[in-house]
């Protein structure tokens, strides 16, 4: 449960998709001048995130990784596939945003009218095929995590594009230099709230890393002190019980 | 440049500027940031992209007639995945440590939009050899933020440039550091890649007043 937890806000917060690792940046310049396109399109890439980083741990663990397919046979345990996971990867995912592109459609005309063609670019969104990639190199342990993984990095994203969107909604009536207006602001802008954002990076660790391991031999060191000293009292007074006799 | 039609040039020269893909076009964004701590990054994301947008872009526009167009995204996910794998195995074989440092940014190749943009724009409607310049100037225009970017980062970051210590040594104090300049590690950190190429696209707008934007 605590490592659900913290992998939960440290891709929230820490590891941001947006603001540490620059995926998505795209569509998060494009679709961000309306809060409205841009709750749609955060919530769609949720989804997204949500369904293929565990379909894609599956075929990972299955099928690519270094004797995953071991299950079919002691013959195959030997086979290496991962040079495949691009193409797998990427395969899953297009069909996935195929799937959602159509059932929106179905059930929701106004949405789909409304995010156009950038549904169907959530299929080049660095921030999914990241999600992946990224859940493959950090060795996610279990299908639970990656789900986890999936939803909090998409949430991490909805995030970010929702708090642009609101700040350029407002921006529009300030006055910025002329040749910076539009992307350059934004990009500045997206700047300095990556750097607001790792402040977030000391939230697991209470600061600094090293002080918890610090505190915890400064705690163990008096015991063992107290112990030894404990023990030389008792040595000490077996002996002056010794002598007394 | 007598083999070059004055169209022919276009293609190659336009993305170089007023036509940037990452400045004006907005695509391709995600990885370029990321890896341009460092400039020997930088040059090797440009090569790599460069390959990719020109190869993929002659492939696609050899199949253009071929591909039916409701699944022609698919097709082009395809062909960019193969050539990002060729290029992953050969960084992987001959430059591993930099293959390492670049991690997951070379399979991201594959979602980079300008790629598709330009499947979509142009390789899909022109012949072989226009989309094969097609590629190659989109990705030199890339490949200049990224190099730029990388340069300034690198330089103002660890005072080096390509691992060479232009400015001095720091710990022996010669060069720069003898008038007591500090190196600004906040430059190789994440956040300052995005606000160096918003500085990029001020000074690029303010040079060519035509593509200022409203708001």
């Amino acid at each position: 449960m605590l490592e659900h937890t913290e992998l939960f806000f440290k891709s929230i917060f820490i590891d941001n998709m947006v603001f540490a690792t620059f995926l998505g940046m795209c569509s998060y310049l494009a679709v961000s001048k309306k809060v409205t396109t841009a709750v749609g399109l955060g919530a769609a890439v949720i989804f997204v995130l949500a369904v293929t980083v565990p379909l894609n741990w599956l075929l990972d663990q299955y099928i690519l990784r270094d004797g995953a397919l071991s299950w079919l046979g002691p013959e195959y345990a030997s086979y290496d596939l991962s040079f495949l996971s691009f193409i797998l990867f990427i395969a899953t995912i297009a069909t996935m945003v195929q799937l959602v592109e159509i059932v929106v459609e179905k059930f929701s005309p106004a949405l789909y009218n409304s995010l156009g063609i950038f549904l169907p670019l959530i299929a080049v969104n660095c921030a999914i095929l990241g999600g992946s990639l990224f859940m493959q190199s950090r060795d996610i342990a279990s299908l639970g995590l990656a789900f986890n993984y999936g939803v909090s990095s998409g949430i991490g994203w909805f995030l970010a594009i929702l708090a642009i969107a609101a700040i350029r909604e407002k921006i529009r009536y300030s006055n910025v230099p002329a040749p910076l207006r539009g992307l350059g602001i934004t990009f500045i802008i997206t700047g300095l709230m990556a750097i607001g954002f790792m402040s977030f990076g000391g939230m697991l660790t209470g600061g600094d890393e090293a002080a918890p391991a610090e505190a915890e031999s400064a705690q163990v060191s008096p015991e063992t002190d107290n112990q030894e000293t404990a023990a030389n009292k008792e040595v000490a007074e077996v002996t002056n019980i010794k002598i007394n006799e | 440049m007598a083999i070059f039609s004055k169209k022919e040039r276009g293609l190659i020269l336009d993305p170089l500027a007023d036509n940037n893909p990452i400045t004006i076009q907005v695509l391709g964004i995600c990885s370029a940031l990321a890896i341009t701590a460092q400039l020997k990054a930088s040059i090797v994301m440009t090569i790599s992209v460069l390959f990719v947008m020109g190869v993929g872009n002659v492939v696609i526009s050899l199949m253009r007639n071929a591909i039916p167009s409701k699944i022609r995204i698919i097709v082009q996910l395809i062909v960019v995945a193969a050539l990002v794998i060729i290029v992953d195995q050969v960084l992987k074989a001959y430059a591993y440590s930099l293959s390492k440092e670049l991690s997951v940014f070379i399979g991201l190749i594959i979602t980079n939009c300008i790629i598709m943009g330009r499947f979509e724009a142009f390789a899909l409607g022109n012949g072989p050899w226009k989309s094969f310049l097609d590629g190659i100037g989109n990705a030199l225009g890339y490949g200049i933020i990224l190099i730029i970017v990388g340069f300034f980062r690198e330089l103002l970051g660890s005072g080096t440039l390509l691992g060479y210590k232009v400015l001095g040594d720091p710990i022996e104090q010669t060069g720069l550091y003898a008038f007591g300049y500090e190196n600004n590690g906040f430059m190789l950190l994440s956040p300052m890649a995005l606000i160096v190429v918003g500085l990029i696209i001020w000074v690029q707008r303010s040079r060519n007043k035509a593509l200022i934007e409203e708001n």
